[in-house]
């Protein structure tokens, strides 16, 4: 590797200063509504998914204080439900897949080399979007309307007749304002990976994490569908006496649990693929050295990425799945199994024979490695259908998710947060609040967690809000009720590092852990357009890899928020193209779009009234700019000659 | 009488199926601590270990080594799954004792099959079955989803409207086994279980034809009195008891309410009290079950309660 802290290429005054003209947002509150800037997006969507982890973990806290003793009576059953419900389906859809995506929201663009995300309105919109959707979960809930069917919403018990008030219909809306949300966000990551990676950035030199979110991304895309129609379907049930799912009337309940888990079992893999791509990014930063194996490990994301399609019935092994079907998907799931163990081999290969540095990510990262493992190594047990018949929808599979999830996907966020913190704020965390924050999480995690897996061996099934002291399962219910006030206490601690960091941390530099990718090129926190001197990059780890004199991008205008488009293999430049300016519109198109999915809840009249709002403010979103010269323009013929890796710079910045 | 019944556990198997599954357990579970401690200790000699001349071929030679003992160990357990798969489907014997099994919010009805319709029998929350002879228990569900899970005699099957699916079990020791609703299936989804009482043959047929009779004629003034209040009363509307004129379908059968050993779906045990307080406010106990409060002077309750006590 080359040396990490060298300069820059010299700034241009004028440059930056009409860069940021250029593509800084309007000051104070118009400017906060109107922007487009992938990283106040990104962050904005951070922060709230975090909010909906602390109010996620309140409730279940709220749960596992009701059921540390038998026969509790601090919750009826009837707010257990809604409470159950409201955090399974808000740790799903307003906290594990938003908080992912809003990582690639920021560093994506980062990451390739980008001045933008593509279609940054659509983002805009998403969260937006998201906002609705977070909105539609919990109001409901503090008026005593939360869904209380399960993040699952199992027809028939979903349906009119069982579930009579408006909480399913909140369930299901909720659903559609967060998938709306999130296909935006998987589009755009899509295309802005294919699209706009810096010249020079081939396939073959992708950040592994950017690889996790291009996966992600696209099982988004391919598994969000079957969810909405799933719960469009349930709600037109219920409003308007379709018979999806009503045996009574030719309906099929079971037809709910595919679509449901169609998309239900790529949704754990959706979860904890951005999770396992930073965990290779951390090995590779701490170990200094390049990833081992990547191409594995990338080939192992994809791979996990379809056959996550191909299991989804190990979901539904209870309902008298025939033995031919349910071996095949037996099979599925223990094929699945081995790329994730390829990955692990690659981090232990990397960190053998580099020179691993505990700094605060690594930690989180290593706590990832006990969590998850444990937690794959039940899946392989899940996948056995017998087993599987014993121990589904016991405390075992309780155990089993969280195991996974949160060892897949809290502790590298977790890791995530201290690792880039120094790039969105310019200061660096403590570590030893990092350490302490770790511990305490670690282990209130492990023991709230690992019982729970004793528990379901011992009869104890999930979703009940009780239990009867026969049983003999106070005892373990107890003990993790400590788990649950040292994960408190790692949370805050973490609060509280967080915060005192933002205030008086040290500063960071653009890269303080002497990494390799392209987000450490750029200033903490980056410019409103990332880069000064868009760069190009010789290697995988272009800050590492790239010669003192790599060239950088010219040729793009700085008055216009202009953007280089690259070619999908080989990164080489194709055009450039003009990317909107900042717009009150997408918070005005959100609005319309959430009108029509709240009042269809109430009257499917509205999805015709509100058609009209969403016509207007759509027009207002797309309708042309006045000025001649902008939109997509070849890259003029002077700069085809444009410096690629290992060719000296033919000039600067224009 | 039988106190509510705590034996609910996968790892004390009492009949084929569940040893089975339960020594498919322990393989996976020694299987899956190996793995946990090898790959651990590779990482933390990745951690501290000093020397760092590793060769890159010699890095790739390792991940494909432990890449192939990964693939051989899958394959190792996938075999073991589907031999312990197809010991589990099914006992396949002539001489199965069949039950319909339904599932109601939130209690279960009972059926013994019979070629003579006179014959069969019909009760709830609580099955018999001859210890050593396979059962096949044909389920469903009379509104939504429920699932029926025995973790000491097998594993578990849902109970869907519109379908009925057949699982086999077999105990093969006396004992009375807890199964407990798995799916969840509304507020009282936590108070949903039911006992399954395994005795010898001879018991078994002798309980059967036991609860193949008609209902017990009430012998004195206070059982008489308490079946006139159970007659006039909305309990009829739901209840059956066969041999009188209350013939509700909705409700769990009540024809020999007294041989059970508990009350509201497993939840209770049969005494005279908590059957008392039951039928008074049985929502005070399962609150949004379907059985409603039943107000009356304390005379009409303890009339009732001698009634129903009999009902053997």
């Amino acid at each position: 590797m080359s040396e990490p802290d060298r300069e820059l290429p010299p700034v241009v005054e004028d440059d930056a200063a009409m860069l940021e003209r250029t593509w800084g947002d309007e000051p104070g509150i118009v400017g906060w509504i109107t922007t487009t800037d992938h990283k106040r997006i990104g962050i904005r969507y951070l922060v709230t998914a975090f909010i909906f982890f602390l109010a996620g973990g309140v409730l279940a806290a709220l749960m596992r204080y009701q059921l540390s003793r038998p026969e509790n009576t601090f919750l009826s059953p009837d707010l257990y439900n809604q409470i159950f419900t409201t955090h399974g389906s808000n740790m799903m859809f307003l906290f594990a897949v938003p908080v992912t995506q809003a990582l690639g929201i920021y560093f994506v663009p980062l990451m390739v080399g980008a001045r933008s995300i593509a279609f940054p309105r659509l983002i805009a919109y998403s969260y937006w979007m998201y906002v609705g959707g977070g909105l539609m979960l919990w109001i409901p809930l503090f008026l005593n309307n939360g869904p209380d069917a399960g993040w699952f919403a199992y027809t028939p018990l979903s349906e009119i007749l069982y579930s009579p008030m408006k909480r399913v219909d909140v369930w299901a809306q909720m659903i559609t304002f967060t998938e709306v949300a999130a296909l935006a966000i998987a589009v755009s990551l899509v295309t802005t990976v294919f699209k706009m990676r810096a010249p020079g950035m081939s396939l073959n030199r992708i950040p592994v994490f950017v690889w996790g979110m291009v996966v992600q991304s696209f099982m988004v895309i391919f598994a969000m569908p079957a969810v909405m129609i799933a719960s469009t379907a349930l709600i037109l049930d219920r409003l308007v006496n379709t018979h999806f799912f009503d045996t009574e009337r030719g309906g099929d309940p079971l037809l709910w649990q595919h679509l449901f888990w169609f998309f239900g079992h790529p949704e754990v893999y959706i979860i904890f693929i951005p999770g396992t791509a930073l965990v290779s990014t951390f090995v590779t930063t701490f170990s200094r050295r390049h990833m081992f194996g990547y191409l594995a490990v990338v080939l192992s994301l994809v791979s996990t990425g379809f056959i996550g399609f191909g299991l989804w019935v190990h979901h539904m092994f209870a309902t008298g799945i025939p033995q031919l079907g349910a071996s095949f998907f037996t099979a599925a799931s223990i094929i699945v199994a081995i790329p994730t163990g390829i990955q692990f081999f690659c981090w232990i290969a990397t960190l053998w024979s580099g020179h691993p540095q505990l700094k605060t990510p690594l930690i989180w990262a290593m706590g990832f490695f006990w969590v998850f493992l444990i937690g794959g190594l039940t899946g392989v047990m899940l996948a056995a259908v017998p087993l599987d018949i014993q121990v589904h929808d016991t405390y075992f599979v309780v155990a089993h998710l969280h195991y996974v999830l949160i060892g897949g996907t809290v502790f590298p966020l977790f890791g995530a947060f201290y690792y880039w913190f120094p790039k969105f704020t310019g200061r660096m965390m403590n570590e030893k609040l990092g350490i302490t924050s770790f511990i305490l999480f670690f282990l209130g995690f492990n023991i709230t967690f690992f019982p729970m897996h004793i528990l379901g061996l011992h009869g104890m099934p999930r979703r009940i809000y009780t239990y009867l002291p026969e049983t003999g399962w106070g005892t373990l219910n107890g003990l993790e009720l400590i788990g649950v006030v040292l994960m408190t206490l790692g949370t805050l601690t973490f609060i509280v590092d967080a915060w005192m960091s933002l205030r008086a941390g040290v500063a960071a530099g653009n890269d303080p852990w002497l990494a390799g990718t392209l987000e450490w090129l750029t200033s903490s926190p980056p410019p409103a357009y990332n880069f000064l001197h868009p760069p190009t990059v010789a290697g995988r780890e272009p800050v590492w890899d790239n010669p003192p004199d790599q060239p950088v991008v010219v040729g793009l205008r700085n008055d216009v928020r202009d953007v280089l488009v690259t070619h999908v293999m080989d990164g080489t430049p194709d055009h450039r193209t003009e990317f909107p300016d900042p717009s009150k519109w997408p918070l005005l198109t959100a609005m319309a779009t959430s009108a029509l999915f709240v009042g269809s809840i109430f009257t499917p009249r509205a999805v015709i009234t509100c058609l009209l709002p969403l016509f207007v403010t759509m027009t207002g979103w797309f309708w042309p700019k006045k000025s001649g010269e902008t939109g997509t323009q070849p890259w003029p013929i002077e700069h085809r000659t444009l410096p690629m890796p290992n060719e000296p710079p033919t000039g600067k910045a224009a | 009488m039988i106190a509510v019944g705590v034996l609910q556990n996968i790892l004390d198997p009492a009949g084929p199926q569940a040893a089975h599954i339960s020594r498919l357990w322990w393989l996976m579970f020694w299987v899956a601590a190996a793995v946990f401690v090898s790959v651990l200790s590779f990482l933390l000699v990745a951690l501290v270990k000093r020397n760092r001349a590793s060769t890159e071929s010699s890095l790739t030679f390792g991940v494909a080594t432990a890449t192939a003992a990964t693939v051989a160990t899958l394959l190792v357990l996938l075999g073991a799954t589907m031999f312990t798969q197809r010991s589990v489907a099914s006992l396949g014997a002539a001489s199965a004792v069949t039950i319909e099994l339904t599932g109601h919010q939130f209690w279960w009805e009972v059926q013994y099959d019979d070629a003579d319709p006179s014959r069969r029998v019909t009760t709830a929350n609580e099955f018999h079955i001859p210890v050593g002879r396979p059962v096949v228990l044909k389920v469903t569900s009379r509104d939504v989803i429920h699932s029926f899970w025995a973790p000491n005699l097998t594993g578990k099957r849902d109970l869907i409207p519109g379908y009925t699916t057949a699982i086999w079990l077999q105990a093969d020791r006396p004992d009375v086994f807890r199964a407990q609703c798995a799916e969840f299936c509304g507020k009282q989804h936590a108070h949903m279980a039911l006992d399954i009482v395994a005795e010898p043959e001879d018991a078994f047929e002798k309980w059967l034809d036991g609860q193949r009779k008609p209902s017990q004629e009430p012998t004195d003034d206070a059982q008489l009195h308490g079946r006139d209040v159970f007659m006039k009363r909305q309990c009829v509307l739901c209840h059956q008891i066969r041999g009188t004129s209350a013939n509700g379908l909705v409700g769990p059968d009540l024809t020999h309410l007294a041989t059970r050993g508990t009350l509201a779906a497993a939840t209770l045990p049969n005494t005279a009290g908590h059957l008392g307080g039951w039928i008074v406010n049985a929502q005070a106990i399962k609150p949004g079950s379907q059985m409603p409060p039943n107000p009356m002077t304390s005379d009409e309750l303890q009339s009732l309660l001698a009634y129903l006590e009999s009902l053997k």
